[in-house]
């Protein structure tokens, strides 16, 4: 077992989803699904917090607060996309306002699908986030994202 | 004193699940204005009625926001089925009733626990979740999802409910009206509860009133409003009255809401017991045209679906107006005078859905 699969911290942020995953998602951490017991926490802090929940296509507005919180957070950092639109823009992708997914503004390393994305679906990208850490971690210094969002 | 602060509060911050920005301008602790800046999930979903057919609109409508899917969806419905003058059979409508007041408890139950959050009640918090998995279960059994229904359709529903699914999702939902009351005991009498929200976050009957705030917000202010009593899908048919609180307070809100629970219950309870047997859609053809304006009370208010159709296969105007939009200027209004660290108290007591309102 690694370092990070023993208590990652989680931070969750909504860049114009429809609630849906976002409720899901605390659904994960509430008695039925509880992955606190597991030692994931959810955090309010980014410089707290190794894994990245992001519902959402991203839009004009949110753009500089997802690449800022992606920023902040330390790395190695893992960034799971939650629901169709964070992997897409779904069913919101001919808007005039979102952008078509998480990876255009900032590195995506797992992806959830689902509309609404289930608690066990989300749980299941958080776990293999855990995999992308702990690689990220052996990695020489300089591989892996760098803490640098890619330009949109 | 004199001396003015600006505390901004989001867009991401702990105790919102939602991004809203608010400028909390302060004289020592005390908030002298708070002004919302907002913009964080808007999508443009209204100008996609340009682009996707009226009945593939059904599927944007729902995801208008997560929480209060169902009845969005069935507004947008009820407005095209308006326009087209499309006769809804009445089973589809009881089942519009039950699948309406399902998610106005889903929708209460979280509101509970995010509210207990908001004063640090974390226990509460989780034990109003471990009940909302109950009604989603009901949730899933009769529609297939858990937070988005899909099952509303122009012309009717999409999916009956049979009689054993019926009996189960009703004898489920007993077991949940009775662990519900363990938990509005404590938000009602709970000494902790109390000192955080009585006489916190003050809204009289009158500003509440002419702010032009909605639902459980001004229903708390003494005001009897709620737009189911206008007769809509089969509440014209069923036994239920507006639940009203007279103190205007933060635990005035919550009553209201934990009040609803078991209004919500009887009303499934009503629905799922009168179904009158008989098809659950009605085929619609044509193109919709003219205009039409359907109002339904979402859990956090009274909701507008407006609709205009110009004889073609996608609507030519699509406009909503949501219940959380018409309680901001209140929200303003009651912050004011009240302490920083009431601001999330008061702030969740509006029950406020920043995704609807900004779509």
């Amino acid at each position: 077992m690694g370092v990070f699969s023993k208590s990652p911290w989680i931070l969750h942020y909504d860049a114009s989803s429809c609630n849906g995953c976002d409720i899901e998602v605390l659904a994960c951490l509430t008695p039925l699904y509880d992955v606190e017991r597991f030692g994931i926490v959810n955090t309010g802090n980014p410089k707290h917090a190794d894994i990245l929940l992001i519902t959402g296509a991203v839009n004009e507005q949110n753009l500089p607060v997802v690449r800022t919180l992606y920023d902040q957070m330390p790395s190695p950092k893992a960034v799971v996309a939650i629901g169709a639109c964070a992997l897409s823009g779904g069913i919101f992708q001919d808007c005039y306002n979102v952008h078509r997914g998480v990876d255009s503004a900032i590195p995506v390393d797992v992806y959830v699908p689902g509309c609404a994305a289930r608690p066990e679906a989300i749980i299941d990208g958080v776990v293999q986030a855990l995999g992308v850490l702990e690689e990220k971690a052996a990695a020489p210094a300089g591989r892996g994202e760098g803490g640098k969002a890619v330009a949109a | 004193m004199g001396t003015r602060t600006v505390v901004p509060f989001g867009p991401q911050h702990p105790v919102l699940p939602e991004p809203i920005h608010l400028d909390l301008v302060l004289e020592d602790e005390k908030v002298v204005e708070a002004i919302p800046s907002i913009g964080f999930v808007h999508r443009g979903l209204e100008k996609l009625a340009e682009k996707k057919e009226f009945g593939e609109m059904v599927y944007v409508a729902e995801r208008i926001c997560g929480i209060c899917s169902f009845i969005h969806s069935a507004a947008y419905c009820q407005a095209v089925e308006g326009l087209m003058k499309v006769e809804v059979p009445p089973r589809a409508q009881y089942l519009r009733v039950a699948w309406a007041e399902m998610s106005r408890v889903h929708s209460h139950l979280l509101w509970l626990g995010l509210f207990a959050d908001s004063f640090g009640f974390e226990s509460l918090f989780m034990h109003s979740w471990r009940l909302r998995e109950r009604l989603l279960d009901v949730v899933e059994a009769t529609t297939g999802g858990r937070v988005i229904f899909g099952s509303c359709k122009v012309g009717g529903v999409r999916r009956d409910v049979d009689a054993e699914t019926g009996r189960r999702a009703l004898q489920t939902l007993a077991v949940l009206e009775a662990e519900c009351r363990e938990i509005t005991g404590v938000f009602e009498k709970d000494s902790t509860v109390r000192r955080r929200t009585v006489g916190v976050g003050l809204l009289s009957g009158k500003d509440a009133w002419s702010l032009g705030a909605v639902g459980p917000t001004l229903r708390a202010s003494g005001v009897s409003s709620d737009s189911r009593s206008l007769g809509g899908s089969a509440y014209g048919a069923l036994d239920w009255q507006p639940v009203v609180e007279t103190a205007g307070d933060c635990h005035a809100r919550a009553m209201v809401r934990a009040r609803e629970l078991y209004q919500s219950f009887s009303l499934i309870r009503q629905a799922l017991e009168k179904m009158p047997a008989g098809p659950v859609e009605t085929r619609v053809s044509g193109s919709p045209s003219g205009e039409c304006i359907v109002r339904l009370e979402q859990p956090r208010g009274e909701v507008i679906h407006y609709v205009k159709g110009n004889g073609t296969r996608h609507l030519e105007r699509y406009r909503v107006r949501t219940p959380t939009f018409a309680n901001v200027p209140a929200l303003v209004h009651m912050l004011a005078g009240y302490q920083l660290v009431d601001v999330p108290v008061i702030v969740l007591s509006i029950d406020p859905c920043i995704s609807c309102t900004e779509r």
